[in-house]
């Protein structure tokens, strides 16, 4: 196996470009004040309270939605890889993710709204419409949707390969349904389960834009804030210092749910 | 490894029919010219068809790109690398872009239609003597609302009727620091230009007394929401709130007595312009009284132009809360360029306020 | 296989409702004779005409679809190689590096991405435009892609390609008839969710594009602040019905002459 260390070469170089020079570039912007002077006053600030707050209320959120994500994606993962057109079917759970996100949040601020189709739905059944916008529900609700795909893929690939003999086997030797589950079938799709929630928890941390169109600023997450150092305040020295921790706190969290093992050994 | 490869050739297949077919529709459009000019705007803001007039007159091709945001164009600019001949800054940005020196002055020699601008609009202090800038719409900051659906007693001709208790919930603001914080100064009676410690804390507090009204703060999202009648009261830009009443009849507009602002987007040259005399041609033919007045149609926001307002639908010009008489006017205030360190400033304050909703 | 129980069925129908529930939203007011997503007014096709009277907007769906495929394209070239790579690597330490690294663009706030990839194109001095956008597609891309085939790859049992070995196959062999094969489901995953990616973005594509290059998503972005126009719902709504179509036609063909070259060799 080591001798496929040449096809590292290409994504080498690709890290060196697009990875380590604007890493270098942030770091470099995070220590600037507002009028280009070498400073630690960003990171001073980024430790006060209204900072620390916003990185827990992100972690939170990022949390929640990666959990709702794959409650939802696992048994649809699962259930396509039992039926006829597979492939076809995952296939179209991709296609909705290809239209513009911005259009179907607007949609979505339409179907959500006071007289939209659900609130419509709910008075049919005699109940009082609610607003569904700007709430928790709405802005989790949209989040995992538009990860379910990400999230659907790697687990879908991982069962799909799943070798029926050894859930025969289990069942055979006694084992119930959920036991069969739990010690075989979910332990032999752990790694596409890992990287469905590394596609999902990491890009959370940093969502930005529909936390003001669906939860209306009530949430802010490092990444609203960031987007609003950069564009709006010109502030591009904190937007990076918080750009930073954020990148530390992923690289703890790879090296966190990182294998144990160290590499395939031949 | 068959398939991968079919793929590959595929896509690759695919990708050089469509580019074949995207020059070919390209070249149809621009008949060969080789002078061509490139106009950064916003979207949707400009009618269409005028660009086709215009080079069916000029014989100059335009290229029409877009931007969201007015920091993010700047910095487009700033770091050159694409040749923009026209953008369509506000009045706040056409500041902070000369204090930058990313513009290039005007020869108002070649801009014999700028006759046709009222005069009230031009030489501001923003941009003395429209030595960099000629304005192209403008507008205020005020309140939209569905009288059907708030109490009687409000009219939102002061601020404070945001404050009532009956909106709990109810109220949307913008997103942006300045049109927010310039609300909170406004309604303690300040200036929204305020640099002033004690009077930003005030303001603050004060808006944060309002939390409890507010249901959220979005951006252009309002505009459906206020359509659907599904929020009745939001702070806006008088552009949009044009928008939605055009959609929806019950709504109307206000701007508080005691103050708001006064908003103008304009034309300039920045200094990555490849064809300065274009970019003149372009600016001086937008402003002629017909082309302007039919792109008024199509955009829908208020003109300082003149001429055009003379050839527009008279209902349309004496709507008073589009076209607010100048006494009301006087009322209002131009943002000035706050520099860094108070518009970090502003957005802590912003922040705080933002972080008290729930 | 068994069938699916009608439960599973429903779920299953359930998830693709609510996946497809907006873009119906979107296609169903792309006919609305009145200006926008409210207040359906009557029927009407002029949003249809329009797309097909304005070449500037046609212009930029090519684009954009070239650009996706192209970008999605290299992405999975080098993120395959990459993972490859990643897995011949035994230091857990050095592994766990290059995976955060590799993480480290899909973390960052696309603004963040957009800047320093706008400073670092006009530092070397490259013309922005078609070619620009191509590179930083591919870059943001990449990493997904990276981490659709990790999984497959780890599930990879070595001692195929020991036996490839030891029946005396080259490395060349080794990657092409043993892994990539194998890799497969992780590859299409990688490129169609690079194809998500590359159709989503707008904030790095905004900065790093220039000279008249558009692609969709900057063009719809930049229509928020005046409305976005219906027609964008039309061009949407034909874009989403012809790629459904070339998905099933392309699976269905495929199918097909799968089969009709297995009875062949049987």
């Amino acid at each position: 196996m080591a001798k496929q260390r040449g096809a590292l070469f290409p994504y080498i170089i690709w890290i060196a470009l697009f990875v380590i020079a604007p890493i270098a570039l942030i770091v470099y912007y995070s220590m600037l004040d507002l009028s280009g002077n070498f400073t630690i006053a960003n990171y001073k600030a980024f430790f006060s309270p209204v900072y620390l707050k916003m990185t827990l209320t992100s972690f939170w959120y990022a949390f929640l939605i990666t959990l709702f994500t794959l409650m939802i994606a696992y048994p649809t993962a699962y259930l396509l890889t039992k039926t006829k057109h597979k492939q076809l079917w995952l296939m179209l759970i991709i296609i909705p993710s290809w239209i513009n996100l911005l259009l179907k949040t607007y949609a979505f601020i339409g179907i959500f709204g006071l007289y939209g189709p659900i609130n419509a739905a709910v008075e049919v059944f005699g109940f009082e419409p609610k607003q569904i916008l700007f709430t928790d529900f709405s802005f989790i609700f949209v989040s995992v949707y538009i990860f379910i795909p990400f999230m659907i893929i790697p687990i879908f690939n991982s069962l799909d390969k799943l070798n029926p003999t050894l859930i025969y086997a289990a069942r055979d030797l006694g084992a119930s349904s959920f036991t069969t589950f739990l010690r075989v079938i979910f332990p032999l799709t752990i790694d596409g389960v890992k990287s469905g929630i590394q596609v999902t928890f990491i890009p959370a941390l940093s969502l930005f834009m529909i936390t003001r169109l669906i939860a209306g600023n009530q949430v802010i997450t490092l990444g609203t804030a960031i987007e609003q150092q950069f564009l709006v305040s010109q502030n591009w020295g904190m937007g990076s210092t918080i750009a930073v921790f954020l990148i530390l706190s992923m690289v703890v969290i790879m090296f966190l749910t990182g294998q144990k093992k160290g590499g395939r050994v031949r | 490894m068959k398939s991968l490869v079919q793929a590959t050739i595929a896509i690759v297949v695919v990708c050089a029919l469509l580019q074949f077919a995207a020059n070919r529709l390209e070249s149809a459009g621009s008949a060969g010219s080789k002078d061509t000019i490139t106009v950064y705007n916003w979207g949707e803001y400009i009618d269409p068809e005028l660009i086709k007039q215009f080079t069916k007159e000029t014989g100059i091709k335009v290229i029409y790109e877009t931007f969201d945001s007015n920091e993010a164009m700047m910095t487009k600019v700033q770091q050159g690398g694409s040749a923009y001949d026209i953008a369509v800054p506000s009045e706040y940005m056409v500041q902070m872009m000369v204090e930058q020196d990313l513009l290039i002055p005007l020869d108002h020699s070649k801009l014999p239609n700028l006759n046709n601008i009222d005069p009230y609009f031009l030489d501001l202090a923003f941009d003395p003597k429209n030595k960099y800038s000629i304005p192209y719409f403008w507008g205020t900051v005020g309140i939209v609302f569905n009288p059907t659906l708030v109490e009687e007693h409000l009219t939102f001709t002061t601020w404070e009727d945001l404050w009532d208790p009956s909106l709990k919930d109810k109220v949307f603001l913008v997103d942006g620091a300045r049109e927010v914080i310039g609300m909170g100064l406004n309604s303690i009676g300040k200036s929204l230009n305020a640099k002033d410690d004690d009077v930003l804390r005030e303001a603050t507090n004060k808006l944060i007394t309002l939390s409890p009204n507010v249901k959220a703060i979005i951006g252009d999202e309002i505009t459906p929401l206020m359509i659907n009648n599904e929020a009745t009261v939001a702070l806006t830009w008088s552009g949009q709130a044009q928008d939605m009443m055009w959609e929806n009849e019950e709504l109307d507009f206000a701007v508080p007595e005691e103050g708001s602002n006064l908003w103008f987007d304009n034309f300039v040259i920045p200094k990555t312009a490849a064809n300065i005399d274009g970019a003149h041609a372009f600016i001086n033919f937008m402003l002629e009284a017909e082309v302007s007045a039919q792109n008024n149609d199509y955009v829908g926001y208020s003109t300082p132009n003149r001429a055009a307002m003379a050839l527009m639908d008279p209902e349309v010009i004496s709507d008073e809360r589009f076209y607010p008489a100048e006494e009301i006017r006087e009322h209002l205030e131009v943002y000035e360029n706050l520099g860094p360190k108070w518009l970090g400033k502003y957005n802590e304050y912003f922040l705080e306020f933002k972080m008290s909703l729930r | 296989m068994r069938k699916l129980s009608s439960a599973s069925k429903l779920y299953l129908i359930i998830v693709f409702l609510v996946l497809y529930a907006p873009i119906f939203y979107l296609i169903y007011y792309s006919f609305n004779s009145g200006g926008s997503m409210n207040d359906f007014e009557s029927f009407t096709l002029e949003h249809y005409k329009a797309v097909f009277k304005d070449s500037r907007l046609i212009v930029i769906l090519i684009n954009t679809v070239i650009v996706a495929l192209l970008s999605g394209l290299i992405a999975t070239i080098f993120g395959t190689l990459g993972a490859i790579g990643i897995v011949s690597i035994k230091d857990k330490k050095i592994r766990n590096t290059l995976l955060s690294l590799n993480n480290v663009l899909i973390v960052s706030p696309d603004v963040v991405i957009g800047a320093s990839f706008l400073i670092l194109f006009t530092m070397i001095g490259v013309k922005l435009g078609f070619a620009s956008v191509v590179v930083s597609h591919v870059a943001f891309s990449v990493p997904i892609v990276v981490l659709m085939v990790l999984p497959k790859l780890l599930e990879m049992n070595t001692s195929l390609i020991d036996a490839a070995r030891d029946l005396g196959a080259s490395k060349r062999d080794v990657l092409t008839r043993v892994i990539l094969p194998y890799i497969k489901p992780g590859i299409f995953a990688g490129f169609f969710l690079a194809l998500t990616y590359s159709l989503d973005d707008f904030a790095v594509t905004f900065f790093v594009t220039g000279n008249g290059f558009s692609t969709l998503s900057v063009e719809i972005y930049s229509m928020a602040r005046t409305g976005i126009s219906l027609t964008i719902n039309a061009i949407s709504g034909l874009v989403f019905l012809v790629t459904v179509f070339v998905v099933i036609g392309y699976y269905f063909f495929n199918n097909r002459s799968k089969r009709i070259h297995e009875g062949v060799q049987r």
